[in-house]
């Protein structure tokens, strides 16, 4: 009996070998194990055995059941593993193929641009607001103290509707009408159309936009506005970039400064683009607001100054984008602003 | 501006380099576009003497010259025609480097070997807007003789450096060599040298010259004048020559050569009548008669006005004050007796005469930006001595001087602590008096405060802002130092319906949509092409006064014309599916013609053409509403609108309230924009979705109680809608309707002609308790009863 077991046990071992799937292994362990399995068939026959025997035999019956529970289960497992394996394998798909069903929107990069402008200042506490693009002469012009014979009123200059309404050439008329509305101190951004007499080329075009922003305040001066207008330009475009304020012209403001700052593409080295300068021209215009702008909008100049800036988005935008042809930004071929 | 350094050198001492210099001037206001070289790299150019000149044996159209380069005698190749023994010219020698980088070496043409090249103005660098009409098709001719072999470049006064600026309208002053060389002073505190003008001959009187000049206007500040005889018109020598095409000024006749040089030196325009062309020999200054008429230098004849300033000679009009001559009194090679001009007039005269010709001249380009009238008299004595120093002339005795000029000395006031606070910098008194005074404001400390004398050229300086302006431009804003903002917290934010827009942005870009940005005016043609009527709201627009051009001359009133022609240009690119939104403007007269400003309303407005179709711009729409927290949609048919399909077209409700339409774009519509694909678009009102926008979410708790779903199928005539089954459906609902999803339309076999069947599966649930079956039967039997009241519904089994 012992001899017997001990080939069932090796007979057992030596099938398992050969279990290739589930069911072999089920009816292997049935052949074994089972009810009516030769292991057990041993043990029934146990009453047989003398009862010295009788406990040997039985432990040794226990031992080679159990080792080949064992082996069944980890048999088992292995099977389980390479079962898996075998359906991921199968499983396996291209991950190469691209099947193009989602779409995403894309921002006109203008507007965008726009928007992220607005929200560097709202994040220095500027409110924004809007204003019309048709105006009156008397916002867009007189109330900005612009001179009668300035070259900016000629109608080859600026499209007029009738002699006192116009299509607004700036967005600084915002200025006068947020003054008007909420007094002093005040700080405002406002960007939008704006519109001028040219021709559409790559780099003109009738229709452009403005940013604008005003602020107003008691002991507001030329430092604070050079300081506002630092911190822009590096949340902008860089820790690294530089500006310089050259005095300038506008009526609106005294004194007046046109600012440059950094050429974007050399970081200031000098390249074609920048003339060799180093230098990104003409991208703002600002000034301490004309105290006869002030007083036009009812606000005490004597107690109260102010600096206002105003810059292309236009041009802005291009710079940022690396576009040369303005004509780009209101062509809205999908090929260009899926680029964004 | 063209500032040619040698020019500006005359009148202060330059000791720095044009770079420094330019920088200098850009950071006090004088803005620098560029720094030019003028010689351009020109190298080895000599002065040489043509010895002998002959046709070339081999070619027609080839001269072979012997060239005396003073240490030797080179022979030279050339198809110049203009050319004769004894000409000076100047030559390229071998080994030579021309404007632009081209190299010369000897050279074999048809057998014979030239050495070098003559060469024409336009080859050492000269534009051809400033070469002389005479000399422009052929080699240069030096007016006289020079040292053979000398570095001719030194005697073009190619050696010089050019600095272009920009010169604000506020600063007529520095459209002048001489303005230049006074804000170049200022600038660096250097010395001023103030021209120096004498005359060394005068003979005769001008009153035996003319019969004097009468003033007849006060648009006439000054009218200063004299008289030159003995004319000899001819060219100009090439130093005065050189001079004027290093400034941007072409060279004509020596007379109107000088009267150019002091317009550029000075900044005064000069005019030099033919005195004997004069009838009467007088000349009257007056406001044109109504219908009186001249014909101009450049040979147009202008009917006259009588805000027009013109000088008149005893019988008629000879020149348009202050913006062109008449061809009549014009200087020609005959004339020999001139008399200068040098006038002051009013600006918005001229300003308005210059516009009504469209005449924008050198001179009326700068009289309608005000000149110093102090200028007339230094600017013709400046002209007469300059006419006797090139031996065009002699300067007749005396001058008439007819002076209105009023203009008192302005005292102005700058208080320092002002100047220190705007510009926050602390600049000591003394230091802002310096500054004034390098600027000639005459400025002097009175009880703590600033009294400045405004200089007569600076017209712009109004009031204490102006000052502060000049203080801090020749302190130099770029040594500010900056200073943060002080003051409250502020809160920065968007205007309400701006955060709207941004939300519904987010949708759009989710959805897939490409925003576009498309012009405000348009096309008047786009309302034909739309298949709008006559009578068409959107037909009333604003129309520009000054358009561009027709394609840019009304106001729109509807954004779906942009919309169109950018789905065609894409279409018409080969790109097969395009998603666009655009929110922007519609521009609503209150009345025409225009009285007020026009109502400026928001339009979100949709086009889309590839694989979408309705259904998919409707559901766009509804995810914006749905954003917005608009509810009660409805969408009913439109079948009216001319520009949309009428069987495929929805205008869209929230509650009674329209909001706008959409759908698939008539088909007569796309043959006008010539689009081959089905459009679908839409025309959103977008001040409405902001006025019922309720975008403010509430959380609602998790439902606790389960649904029951039952399922309902209708057959009903084709012209029901669903929409309609679903309100009915909802009404009867007991509020417990939670969702109606709609799974089938069957038409076919099974149903009638004309009828089709529909089937919802229907979501109910409480958030008070479980449903019971008794609730459910009773809904479902109401539901039912009012599907076949309201709908002649049979319910399908």
């Amino acid at each position: 009996m012992k001899d017997r077991l001990e080939e069932l046990r090796d007979s057992a071992l030596k099938e398992l070998q050969n279990v290739v799937d589930m069911a072999d292994l089920e009816s292997l362990r049935v052949k074994f194990l089972g009810k009516k399995g030769e292991i057990t068939s041993i043990l029934r026959d146990m009453g047989k055995l003398s009862a010295e025997m009788r406990p040997v035999i039985g432990q040794m019956a226990n031992e080679v059941r159990s080792e080949i529970e064992d082996k069944i289960s980890e048999a088992k497992e292995l099977l389980k593993e390479k079962m898996k394996e075998a359906k991921l394998a199968t499983e396996t798909i291209d991950v190469t193929v691209s099947t193009e069903k989602l779409v995403r929107g894309h921002r006109h990069p203008l507007i965008a641009t726009a928007e992220e402008l607005e929200d560097l200042f709202i994040s220095m506490g500027f409110k924004v607001v809007t204003g019309p693009e048709v105006e009156t002469v008397e916002n867009n012009f007189d109330a900005l103290n612009t001179p009668d014979n300035h070259p900016s009123r000629d109608m080859s200059d600026t499209f007029y509707i009738n002699d006192h309404i116009l299509l607004r050439t700036q967005t600084s008329p915002v200025q006068i009408r947020a003054m008007k509305k909420y007094g002093a101190p005040l700080r405002m951004v406002s960007a939008g159309r704006t519109f001028r007499f040219d021709n559409v080329d790559d780099t003109h075009s009738p229709m452009f936009h403005q940013l604008e922003g005003l602020v107003v305040d008691e002991n507001i001066s030329l430092a604070n506005l050079i300081h506002t207008l630092d911190i822009f330009v590096k949340e902008l475009f860089g820790d690294d970039m530089k500006t310089r304020f050259r005095p300038h012209y506008f009526p609106f403001t005294e004194p007046s400064a046109e600012v440059d700052v950094t050429c974007i593409k050399c970081r200031g080295e000098g390249c074609p683009s920048c003339n060799f300068t180093g230098w990104s021209m003409e991208l703002l215009g600002c000034g301490m607001v004309h105290p006869k702008v002030l007083e036009t909008c009812g606000i005490d100049s004597e107690k109260y100054t102010g600096f206002a800036f105003g810059m292309g988005i236009d041009r802005i935008t291009m710079v940022k984008y690396g576009i040369n042809d303005i004509r780009m930004l209101f062509d809205n071929d999908k090929r260009f602003l899926d680029q964004f | 501006m063209l500032l040619p350094l040698k020019w500006l050198g005359k009148y202060v001492n330059i000791e720095i380099s044009p770079k420094e210099l330019a920088d200098g001037l850009t950071y006090s206001g004088s803005h620098v576009e560029s720094i030019t070289r003028l010689d351009k790299g020109i190298e080895n150019v000599v002065v040489g003497r043509i010895n002998e000149i002959e046709r070339h044996p081999n070619a027609d159209k080839l001269f072979v010259c012997k060239v005396d380069l003073g240490d030797k005698l080179e022979t030279i190749v050339t198809g110049a025609t203009n050319l004769k023994k004894g000409d000076y010219v100047p030559v390229a020698i071998n080994g030579a480097v021309l404007a632009g980088g081209v190299s010369i070496g000897s050279t074999v043409f048809r057998g014979i070997e030239s050495n070098g090249m003559l060469c024409s103005l336009q080859e050492l660098g000269y534009p051809d807007n400033v070469i002389p009409k005479e000399v422009r098709d052929g080699i240069f001719v030096f007016d006289k003789e020079y040292p053979l072999g000398a570095d001719a470049i030194e005697y073009l006064q190619l050696d010089e450096d050019v600095i272009e600026f920009e010169i604000t309208p506020n600063r007529p002053d520095c459209l002048s060599i001489y303005g230049m060389a006074r804000e170049t002073a200022a600038t660096f505190g250097w010395e001023l040298e103030y021209p120096r003008i004498s005359i060394k001959h005068e003979a005769d009187d001008i009153n035996d010259y003319t019969q004097g000049i009468f003033v007849e206007t006060l648009n006439c500040k000054r009218y200063y004048s004299r008289v030159v005889k003995d004319v000899k018109i001819g060219p100009s020598p090439l130093w005065l020559q050189t001079t004027l095409m290093n400034a941007g000024v072409r060279p004509i006749s020596n007379i109107v050569d000088v009267t150019n040089f002091v317009m550029i030196e000075l900044g005064e325009p000069l005019h030099a009548f033919d005195l004997d062309m004069l009838q009467g020999r007088k000349i009257i200054v007056r406001q044109a008669k109504s219908g009186e008429s001249l014909t101009t230098l450049d040979g147009t004849e202008r009917t006259l006005g009588e805000d027009d300033i013109i000088i008149a000679d005893a019988s008629m009009p000879i020149g348009i004050a202050g913006v062109m001559g008449g061809l009549d009194s014009e200087i020609t090679q005959g004339t020999t007796t001139v008399l200068l001009e040098g006038a002051n007039f009013s600006s918005r005269h001229i300003r308005m005469t210059s516009k009504k010709f469209g005449l924008r001249t050198e001179a009326s380009s700068r009289f309608e930006k005000g000149i110093d009238p102090n200028l007339c008299k230094m600017a013709v004595e400046r002209a007469c001595q300059l006419i006797e120093e090139i031996g065009a002339g002699t300067v007749v005795k005396g001058e008439i001087d007819v002076n209105q000029s009023t203009s008192a000395s302005r005292v102005l006031t700058l208080r320092p602590d002002r100047a220190r606070l705007l510009i926050g910098t602390d600049i000591a008194d003394e230091e802002m008096i310096g500054y004034l005074t390098r600027l000639e404001f005459k400025a002097l400390l009175e009880n703590g405060l600033i009294k400045a004398e405004v200089p007569s050229f600076r017209d712009d300086v109004e009031g204490e802002a102006d000052l502060i302006e000049e203080v801090g431009r020749i302190y130099g804003f770029h040594r500010v130092e900056s200073k943060p903002l002080v003051g409250g917290l502020t809160r920065g934010e968007r205007p309400y319906n701006k955060q709207m827009e941004l939300k519904v942005k987010n949708v759009m870009q989710g959805l897939g949509y490409n925003e576009v940005m498309t012009y405000s005016f348009i096309s008047p043609k786009a309302y034909d092409k739309l298949n709008l009527p006559e009578d068409a709201p959107e037909r009333k627009y604003i129309r520009l006064m000054n358009p561009l051009g027709e394609d840019y001359s009304t106001m729109r009133t509807t954004l779906l014309s942009n919309m169109m022609e950018l789905l065609y240009r894409n279409e018409k690119r080969g790109i097969d599916e395009v998603l666009a939104y655009e929110i922007g403007s519609v521009f609503i007269p209150g009345s025409l013609p225009v009285t007020d400003l026009p109502d400026e309303k928001q339009v979100l407005s949709i086009g889309v053409y590839g694989s979408k179709d309705f259904y998919f711009v409707k559901e766009s729409l509804q995810m914006v509403f749905g954003r917005m927290g608009i509810r009660n949609l409805r969408f009913k048919p439109l079948s009216s609108h001319p520009s949309f399909h009428p069987g495929r077209t929805a205008e869209v409700y929230s509650g009674d309230e329209s909001m706008g339409y959409f759908g698939e774009i008539h088909p007569d519509v796309l043959e006008n924009y010539d689009i081959k694909n089905k459009v679908y678009a839409g025309v959103i009102d977008f001040d409405q979705i902001i006025r019922l926008a309720n975008p403010e979410v509430k959380y609602k708790p998790l439902p606790k109680y389960p649904a029951v779903t039952r399922d309902i199928a209708v057959v009903v005539d084709e012209s029901v809608l669903v929409g309609e089954l679903e309100e009915t459906i909802i009404e009867n609902g007991e509020g417990l309707v939670e969702a109606i999803s709609l799974f089938d339309i069957y038409r076919g076999n099974q149903v009638q002609d004309n009828k089709k069947s529909v089937a919802f599966s229907i979501v109910y649930r409480s958030y008070e308790g479980t449903l019971t079956e008794d609730i459910i039967s009773r809904i479902q039997r109401n539901t039912i009863t009012g599907l076949e009241n309201k709908h002649n519904a049979k319910l399908r089994s």
